[in-house]
């Protein structure tokens, strides 16, 4: 099908605003409104009701699942699957290893990257460009073709089976996309500001920590509120690097939790609860940073 | 100081190649600089790229973990061609690939197109739509599970609705298995998705859609004729990360299915894990990972091509 359409409608109209219906001479259907409502309320509320669901049951006690059914309505209150999941579950020990790693991890990868970044954009770095793509593409790669040396190279190192391992890898996993999207950054930082700071006589240590970084702070903040839910939520390098249960982190020790309650739903709810919800967290804290760091690779 | 002087030389370095000749002497770069690029590049170097060589060392191998690696040539190659269960889990990758991708980019776009416009109650529809991405595929695996379970709420609402027919043991039977993971994998992947074509349709010009609008094309011409061209660049960075990510699936597949029942969800991110780490045949595990990373390699490349041309 082809649009009739007229080389002088194609020109741009200064008075078009994004956000008003386009259509101004066709009125708008009066029922359009409530529709919408209506259809995305639905779509919202299904895309809501399994996370409904698993935090009903996390709140329900061992015999209520058992006599009305998993999928029943909730009859009871109680917060044993927690307490269960805490005690016997070991999630306390687990939480705090996630947070070991994943902070150290975040904050590691963002210095890293911020270094990386600063000199492949400021700077003649010769194939600089050749080598922002190389660091980028490390970060592409399916890491199923690190796991099996990644876990030889640690234990030849003595440090197999240690949060450092598993900290030192995911740095190294994460910085080639990092290091690509504040680079992207850095360079729209008009060029007069560092000709003043060296005017100033600013060395490169005081213009990075002076200028550089305050300037990154937004992207800074979006990369930081991604990449603590991408080091919480790891599996594969925690599976692969550790071999301890007591040094897993939550997400890992929640599969031995749900091999070792078999069947006691309300406490492997309980731990998809414990963690789900520091990201979620993380996620409402810094909604639109989270959002814009996602949308970054999108207009490449 | 020179050394500074080569802060701002970058800029205006790109002008010509006349400006770049002139300059040159102010070009050096500090020994500071070539630290900051250095540690963060060694260490890449150091526990990404020297490992995923040295698997394709190993894939050339045949290897238990103790004593050394012998060296097989291609044989590891040709047995995984005639290994059913790698067939399986290759077929199985293809209809991830498929059905992953198609129903998240569907999905997603048109929660975007409807999401577009600020109105009200937009900011909480998106907000509802993003948060399970938030939530790692094991958790996302975990709640899937619950939901999936005999007596869960997938087949109490089917019940309800009076479709008790169709109502099954979703993860224990092979031939709905791996659908059942894919839907969980997709509720998560939809916001991400939209995100990006969100990100995109900022860039659609909405002049150009009004005046065809003002020429009578209607809504479903509009969007192929005048919306979609214009999401060209968001359509293939998409389709490369679908891929690059089916490819990687293996946390969702891990938590729900450990790619049983009979191997109907194996995947060869699972299969290579299984191979590796529970029978320890490393060389033939790091044979599949060579392979993964074959079949990524292209939309890798695609990807960075991309990338690197706006720069």
């Amino acid at each position: 099908m082809t649009l009739p359409i007229n080389q002088h409608a194609l020109q741009p109209r200064p008075h078009t605003t994004p956000g008003v219906t386009l259509t101004p001479r066709r009125p708008a259907h009066p029922w359009r409104e409530p529709l919408f409502h209506v259809g995305m309320g639905l779509v919202s509320l299904v895309w809501i009701a399994p996370l409904v669901f698993v935090a009903f049951v996390a709140f329900r006690t061992f015999t209520d699942i058992t006599s009305n059914g998993l999928g029943s309505l909730p009859r009871s209150f109680s917060v044993d699957g927690f307490v269960t999941v805490f005690t016997d579950g070991l999630a306390g020990r687990a939480v705090w290893n996630s947070v070991i790693v994943t902070v150290s991890t975040v904050f590691f990868t963002l210095l890293f990257s911020s270094w990386a970044a600063f000199a492949l954009s400021r700077f003649h770095i010769p194939w600089r460009r050749g080598v922002l793509l190389f660091m980028l593409a490390g970060n592409l790669l399916p890491p199923q073709i690190l796991l099996i040396p990644v876990s030889r190279i640690s234990e030849s190192l003595g440090i197999a089976d240690t949060l450092l391992a598993l900290i030192i890898v995911q740095i190294a996993f994460g910085l080639g996309f990092y290091t690509f999207v504040l680079h992207g950054f850095m360079r729209s930082i008009p060029v007069e500001i560092f000709e003043a700071a060296r005017v100033d006589g600013s060395g490169e240590l005081s213009t990075y920590i002076r200028i550089v970084l305050p300037l990154c702070r937004p992207s800074l903040a979006a990369l930081g509120a991604l990449a603590t839910t991408w080091v919480w939520n790891d599996l594969i390098w925690a599976l692969t690097v550790l071999r301890t249960e007591t040094k897993f982190p939550i997400t890992a020790a929640l599969l031995n939790i749900q091999g070792g309650f078999v069947s006691q739903w309300n406490v492997v709810a309980a731990g998809a609860m414990v963690a789900a919800v520091p990201t979620a967290i993380v996620f409402f804290m810094f909604q639109k940073h989270f959002v814009s760091g996602l949308a970054v690779g999108s207009n490449k | 100081m020179s050394q500074a002087a080569s802060l701002a030389s970058r800029g205006r370095a790109r002008a010509g190649p006349d400006g770049t000749r002139h300059r040159r002497r102010l070009n050096r770069v500090p020994p500071l600089i070539w630290a900051f690029l250095l540690v963060p590049l060694v260490f890449e170097v150091a526990w990404v790229f020297w490992p995923a060589l040295n698997s394709f060392y190993i894939s050339l191998t045949k290897w238990n973990g103790a004593g050394d690696p012998r060296y097989i040539g291609l044989r590891n190659f040709q047995m995984l061609a005639a290994d059913p269960i790698f067939i399986q889990a290759l077929v199985n990758n293809v209809i991830w690939v498929i059905g992953f991708g198609g129903a998240s980019v569907v999905i997603g776009m048109c929660l975007a197109l409807a999401l577009n416009k600020p109105r009200k109650g937009v900011g909480l529809y998106r907000s509802a739509i993003y948060l399970p991405m938030v939530f790692s595929l094991a958790v996302t695996g975990l709640f899937w599970r619950l939901l999936y379970q005999p007596d869960g709420a997938v087949n109490t609402f089917l019940g309800a609705i009076g479709l008790e027919g169709i109502e099954r043991q979703w993860l224990a039977d092979p031939s709905t298995a791996l659908y059942a993971v894919l839907i969980a994998a997709v509720w998560r992947q939809c916001g991400y998705i939209m995100v990006l074509y969100l990100a995109g349709l900022k860039g659609v010009d909405p002049a150009l859609e009004e005046a065809a609008a003002v020429d009578g094309a209607n809504a479903w011409q509009r969007f192929w004729q005048i919306v979609m061209p214009q999401l060209r660049g968001v359509n293939s960075v998409v389709f490369a990360i679908t891929v690059i990510d089916s490819l990687r699936t293996f946390d969702i597949v891990w938590a729900m299915t450990r790619g049983g029942p009979y191997n109907s969800t194996q995947l060869l991110s699972t299969y290579m894990y299984q191979t590796s780490f529970t029978v320890v045949n490393l060389g033939y595990g790091s044979a599949i990972a060579v392979v993964i990373f074959l079949f990524a390699i292209l939309f890798i490349i695609g990807y960075l091509a991309r990338s690197g041309k706006e720069d």
